[in-house]
């Protein structure tokens, strides 16, 4: 391989492990709250890009208005998810909450079928995100460099929420004893809902880039996403957003890798994820950053 | 009583056996291919249950022992001739060439296969709980489905498997829905089903009471594997075609609601609701074609039917957690007592 193309690989990776990062944080924070799996993130993902795609070309926004829009509207629709589908099991058991994640996550996708169609959509991608730079012989489109600073930029606003304001205290508060975080006044629900809200935010933001760099809506577009973030998101060991990232970085450059180094793999990407899964559920199950917890009686 | 019972009990038999045949001369070949749906989900989602609501794991990998049961079967049935029609693109593997075995040897085997293939999977994967061990079995029923697409030559990949014999029919769907059924009861009257129950509502007190609680999981999960398979392989010769598509997490999903329908834990209520999704799941396809109400005629859109189907798991599992048996089973002293106490209230 001649070290042009392995930089394009590696630009490649490195924006694919980016939207895998931004998507691996919602579950991550949603997890490490409500310990659920929130199997319909990967579908807030699809509606934050579908969101775009009808305000662009049916509303004829501008596109850098409908982007903010679009991720408004999906952080209101994921806060909605929650009320729905989460709130009223809250004291239920764990499997029943999970059965309900999985209900909501294909009756978002079945709904989508119906009133997007299954037919797929081009999404409208902006001059500036198309534009092929060359640096010396390696050409990359210009959106493959917007979407990792996008998300170091998102993170750390997001960092900084979550460590420095009293809001972000609070989500820490309920994530480490939900009971005693209740009896400190904190309101409970108000902070899953934002939770919620910052998780679909970033979901929608990961949304319109991957529309942007995979310019194809479908709307079962966010199950292989969803399940493969969640994977980043223990890899990393869940709960924690740096392990979110870290994870989804590890498993966007692994993916890409593997494949440009033995193409011959290229048919196995899909179970990648699920190997790497399975693999550190066993070795390490609490995930490379996260913290063992005992059982307790 | 306990005499009038099986009498009782003789007698369902009986009129199940006449309903059987009178439903095997009077349907035609479209109700007849819903009816095996119907038995061939009852075994699913009695195997499903085994695991999620009697043993208290929640698996999500049906369809991956699905996969490995259907393939089995077709590859060991179907005749060489046709083999070499469907493996067009590359030659089968040549073991496999001459192969054409009866059906029974040939269910059993895929049976075993996803039995064994469940065996293998349950010491990894039963170390983990809930969501994890959720997410783990989803994760293998995804790998078997993503290696069965690429292994061209054992399984013709993305092309799939057609021209699968039409052995399925309502002797051997209903046949092995019934021997389900009986060893479900058997199985769960047994010592082996009061453990399982008992790791479901405590793991840790269960291993107190000295229960092998990981013996129990793994024989539990193999079990429920060697329905698996077997379904799907009376899944694939009825449809004639099998590929790998065909096993994506849409099926462990259908099988779920069903679980969930009929009361998570419970034999009648899976019985019923897998009957009672699979009639449903054909008559709400008038929602999806136009209807003609005379004076104006409805549009039909489809998918309707599968966003009816998410609203209803969603609806039972908010609203009304039991399902529709909760754990309950039925009985006759059961439904005596039930039909005394609407008698003692009277007409109004």
């Amino acid at each position: 391989m001649s070290i042009q193309i392995f930089f394009q690989h590696l630009a490649n990776a490195i924006s694919l492990g980016s939207l895998y990062a931004l998507i691996a944080i919602g579950y991550t924070m949603v997890y490490g709250i409500l310990r659920l799996i929130n199997f319909a993130h990967g579908d807030i993902f699809m509606i934050g890009a579908y969101f775009t795609f009808y305000l662009v070309t049916m509303f004829l926004m501008p596109w850098g208005v409908a982007f903010i829009v679009a991720a408004g509207l999906t952080c209101m629709f994921g806060i909605a998810v929650e009320r729905v589908a989460y709130r009223p099991l809250r004291d239920y058991p764990r499997i029943s909450v999970m059965i309900s994640a999985i209900g909501a996550s294909f009756f978002i996708e079945n709904l989508a079928i119906v009133i997007f169609g299954g037919r797929p959509k081009a999404f409208p991608v902006p001059d500036i995100f198309g534009k092929v730079i060359h640096l010396g012989t390696v050409s990359i489109v210009s959106v493959t460099f917007i979407i990792p600073i996008i998300t170091l930029i998102f993170l750390f606003i997001l960092l900084f929420i979550i460590n420095k304001t009293k809001t972000g205290m609070a989500m820490r508060a309920v994530s480490t004893d939900y009971e005693a975080a209740r009896l400190m006044a904190i309101d409970v629900n108000k902070i899953i809902s934002i939770t919620f809200g910052i998780g679909s935010f970033l979901a929608a933001v990961g949304g319109i880039m991957w529309g942007l760099k995979y310019p194809q809506l479908l709307p079962l577009m966010g199950l292989m996403p969803g399940l493969k973030c969640f994977i980043a998101a223990v890899v990393g060991g869940i709960g924690n957003i740096k392990g979110a990232v870290l994870g989804g970085f590890i498993l966007g450059l692994s993916e890409i890798m593997i494949i440009a180094f033995l193409p011959s793999l290229t048919g196995y990407r899909d179970a990648f994820a699920f190997i790497l899964l399975i693999i550190i559920l066993l070795v390490r199950p609490s995930g490379l950053l996260g913290q063992s917890q005992m059982e307790k009686v | 009583m306990k005499r009038k019972n099986s009498v009782l009990s003789f007698a369902g038999v009986v009129f199940c056996l006449l309903l059987l045949l009178l439903f095997n001369k009077t349907f035609d070949s479209y109700k007849m291919r819903i009816f095996n749906l119907c038995a061939i989900y009852i075994t699913l989602g009695l195997s499903l249950n085994l695991v999620n609501g009697f043993t208290g794991l929640f698996s999500l990998g049906h369809a991956g022992f699905m996969a490995v049961g259907a393939y089995t079967c077709a590859l060991l049935t179907l005749s060489p001739a046709n083999k070499e029609m469907n493996f067009f693109l590359q030659p089968i593997l040549p073991f496999l060439a001459n192969t054409e075995w009866p059906f029974f040897p040939a269910l059993l085997v895929s049976g075993l296969c996803a039995a064994i293939i469940g065996f293998l999977i349950a010491a990894p994967v039963l170390r983990l709980k809930d969501d994890y061990l959720a997410i783990a079995t989803l994760g293998f029923s995804e790998i078997i489905r993503v290696i069965f697409t690429n292994t061209q030559r054992l399984t013709n990949g993305a092309l799939g498997l057609k021209g699968l014999p039409n052995y399925t029919n309502v002797w051997w769907s209903w046949g092995v829905a019934a021997l389900t059924i009986v060893f479900m009861i058997r199985l769960m009257r047994g010592s082996y089903g009061k453990a399982l129950k008992s790791i479901r509502e405590d793991e840790i007190a269960a291993e107190a009471m000295g229960i092998d609680v990981f013996r129990h999981k793994v024989i539990s999960f193999t079990i429920s594997s060697f329905f698996a398979g077997i379904g799907g392989a009376l899944l694939g010769h009825l449809l004639g075609t099998i590929d790998p598509l065909m096993f994506r997490f849409l099926l462990t999903f259908n099988i779920l609601l069903i679980v969930v329908l009929g009361g998570i834990g419970s034999i009648t209520g899976t019985v019923i609701a897998a009957i009672v999704v699979t009639v449903l799941m054909e008559v709400l396809r008038v929602l999806d074609s136009s209807i003609d109400f005379g004076l104006f005629v409805m549009k039909g859109i489809p998918g309707l039917r599968m966003v009816i189907f998410s609203a209803l798991l969603m609806a039972v599992i908010l609203f009304y957690q039991r399902g529709l048996m909760g754990t309950n089973e039925f009985s006759w002293d059961s439904l005596g007592k039930r039909l005394r106490r609407i008698k003692k209230r009277g007409p109004k």
